[in-house]
């Protein structure tokens, strides 16, 4: 393979730096404002030099309930991803290995859901919430993710399926393999590397999810989401406060994406280059 | 005789048992605001005096405070025992029956010493059907050494065009101080706060007697046309970007030379550690056209009990604890005077210390005094409110006209046209809510 010029190569080199620094700009700057007084953070010069205050940051951890909203989160993202692979697998598997002639119409009405806003749900929802007494619940709000990204896991997982070769599920069943067994020493560890990217992409997506959790409860089971709203004042100063309530929320999820980029790369990848 | 211990001895777990969860649990929705804030802090005492009510605290931001509560209250679904409420929401789920009235209020509460702008306010049928946390009105907040420096004078009751005027001479755009600073990010609880004011004050009406709308009205013509000329001669760029809070940011970092807003303004601006202009700001009315009525607005955050809670008793003593004398009195030895919540009760105007604290205080209770719902604009009106119009659909409505309004503000359509738009909408509207054949 010819390796491109080395002027393309540079050019092509700052312009992902540029991308980068633009799409990580608003996480710096959140950061660095979470660590200003109020008064530093509103002003109309932008301030990069300043003397960092952590106070802010402290009344989240101490007065602010974090702990218990941080609990809630890891619960219910983690908790909906598992749901949702536990029946996206089986759909998936079918769909990719035993399709009829209404599997596409099924996949795309699947995704179509995605595509009503959820408040135009809220209400209907709402009552079923209510009378099966799931409202402030930390298993409604599982369900609820579950539900919102089961489509995508689907059909995440249904292209990865689909790359991996028939020929070697054929083979073992030959040999005499069953259902199980192809699921579990097979296909499984064959589309690993996807069943990863979708459930990284799950758990990001159910962790910063914010209208279900907002309408749906109170305090018990209020996830961090929950808890950055409750910082936005309509009157008064409160940038500094909010930051530092918003950096505290997506720490952990940043942790978890900057530990595992090379599996969420490798997964999102997967396929796109025969 | 070994069973028979057992059992009593589980009998008596039971019964402790049942006592240790004798405690009601009851769920507050609020918002984010310092007064709410240094109440949900001196809660601990309520539940120290009440050891059978615990609290249980829901922050929000406003608007999805609104939807949060609507939702719940529609499909009765009681999670919430006591809502944080706006003056304007309280009159309308008052009138639907949403709300829980306090009718047994202890003599210690001495209702007779609210407000009567606000009580009034919050009563439906002759019944309190929610007690005021804070209240507000609108006044002048100027920077003292800015006109000082020029040897200008605020009147104590300025009109629209000697605002105008000083506005100009104060401005200096080369060094970022801007003559004046108003609300303009759209919304019915952004720049309209402010342009209803105007408005009113320059004889405008949102709706004539049979709810046609007035948008297109002379004075209103007049009214946007001032304040769209104002904000271009000598406001700060991108208006349309600031609401309440961002004008404050801007004031609060000394970019404005005059800004028309809320009363409770006055205690961040006084506060060192929140403003870099405390110690030279002054206060005055609010400006006004050609009449002073509804030249400034009246607002309150009230604590209500909605009828779908099933703990309406304790949520209603917790209230009235929230918002009695001795509550204030709490709050003075806690944080101090100035941490008290402004505009709900008359003593609190009376009491000495309070008015050395907050030297801003007789200006705040001259508008509020002053600010009458009933009677918005000089002629006959079918609403109540000053700054907002007290029927359901004024929140799209409302929203709606602004958006117009910050058009003409952005130079994108003139006001004549943003206001015939305005009407246009609102005219229909009405029509779908029934108002208009």
């Amino acid at each position: 393979m010819r390796r491109a010029p080395a002027a393309t190569r540079l050019s092509l080199s700052v312009l992902g730096w540029i991308v980068g620094g633009i799409t990580f700009f608003p996480i710096f700057w959140m950061a660095i404002t979470s660590v200003k007084t109020e008064a530093q953070a509103i002003s109309s010069t932008p301030l990069l030099f300043f003397r960092p205050t952590f106070e802010n940051l402290a009344n989240m951890i101490d007065g602010g309930d974090y702990l218990h909203f941080a609990t809630n989160s890891v619960i219910v993202s983690f908790g909906s991803t598992a749901a949702a692979l536990l029946l996206g697998i089986p759909a998936a598997y079918a769909m990719a290995y035993y399709p009829t002639h209404r599997t596409k119409d099924l996949l795309l009405w699947m995704l179509s859901t995605k595509m009503m806003p959820s408040v135009g749900v809220l209400v209907p929802v709402y009552l079923i919430f209510r009378d099966a007494g799931l409202l402030d619940t930390r298993i409604g709000l599982v369900g609820i993710y579950t539900l919102a990204n089961l489509p995508i896991a689907v059909w995440m997982l249904y292209s990865f399926f689909r790359d991996v070769p028939h020929e070697i599920l054929e083979a073992a069943r030959m040999d005499g393999a069953g259902f199980l067994q192809q699921m579990l020493w097979l296909l499984l560890p064959l589309a690993a590397p996807g069943i990863a990217a979708t459930a990284l992409l799950t758990i990001i997506l159910s962790w910063n999810e914010t209208f279900w959790s907002i309408n749906l409860t109170s305090s018990d089971a209020a996830p961090l989401t929950a808890f950055i709203a409750s910082f936005s004042s309509p009157e008064g100063l409160f940038w500094a406060r909010l930051s530092a309530a918003s950096l505290l929320a997506i720490a952990p999820i940043l942790a978890l994406g900057w530990m595992t980029q090379r599996q969420l790369v490798r997964g999102l990848t997967f396929g796109a280059v025969k | 005789m070994k069973a028979k211990s057992i059992f009593a001895g589980l009998l008596g777990l039971a019964v402790t048992g049942t006592a240790g969860h004798a405690a009601t649990t009851i769920t507050i929705a609020t918002v984010n605001n310092s007064d709410m804030i240094v109440m949900e802090k001196l809660s601990s005492q309520f539940e120290a005096q009440n050891p059978d009510i615990r609290l249980h605290w829901v922050t929000l931001e406003e608007n999805v405070l609104r939807q949060r509560v609507t939702t719940d209250i529609a499909t009765h679904s009681g999670q919430l025992d006591l809502i944080t409420v706006g003056i304007y929401e309280v009159p309308i789920w008052g009138k639907l029956g949403w709300l829980s009235p306090f009718t047994a209020i202890p003599a210690s509460y001495k209702v007779d010493d609210l407000l009567p702008s606000i009580r009034n306010a919050l009563t439906v049928d002759g019944k309190l059907d929610a007690v005021p946390f804070y209240g507000e009105s609108s006044f002048t907040i100027y920077r003292t050494d800015l006109l000082q420096a020029k040897h200008l004078t605020m009147p104590e009751n300025p009109t629209w065009s000697q605002i105008a005027d000083l506005a100009g001479k104060i401005s200096d755009p080369a060094h970022g101080v801007y003559g004046i600073c108003l609300r303009g990010k759209p919304g019915w609880g952004e720049n309209m706060g402010t342009i209803a004011d105007i408005a009113n004050s320059f004889g405008g009406r949102y709706f004539d007697m049979d709810w046609h709308p007035l948008l297109t009205s002379a004075p209103w013509k007049q009214a946007v046309g001032f304040y769209v000329k104002l904000l271009k001669d000598s406001g700060p760029p991108g208006v349309v970007s600031n609401g309440y809070n961002e004008t404050l940011a801007l004031f609060a970092s000394g970019k404005c030379g005059m800004w028309v807003d809320a009363t409770v303004s006055a205690s961040f601006l006084n506060n060192p550690a929140t403003s870099k202009v405390a110690g030279k700001v002054g206060y005055a009315a609010a400006p006004y056209a050609t009449s002073k009525v509804g030249s400034h607005y009246l607002w309150a955050w009230t604590l209500a009990v909605p009828k779908t809670s099933r703990k309406a008793e304790a949520a209603k003593r917790f209230a009235l604890w929230a918002t009695s004398p001795a509550y204030i009195e709490l709050v003075a030895r806690t944080n101090g005077w100035g941490a008290v919540p402004p505009g709900t009760r008359s003593s609190t105007y009376r009491n000495p210390d309070y008015l050395k604290a907050a030297p801003y205080a007789p200006a705040v209770l001259a508008a509020m005094q002053s600010a009458d719902p009933n009677h918005p604009v000089t002629q006959p009106v079918p609403y109540t409110g000053i700054s907002y119009v007290g029927i359901p659909e004024w929140q799209d409505i409302g929203t709606d006209i602004g958006q117009q309004v910050a058009a003409a503000v952005s130079g994108q359509m003139s006001v004549d046209d943003a206001l015939k738009q305005a009407q246009d909408d609102t005219t229909r509207a009405m029509t779908q809510g029934g108002y208009l054949r």
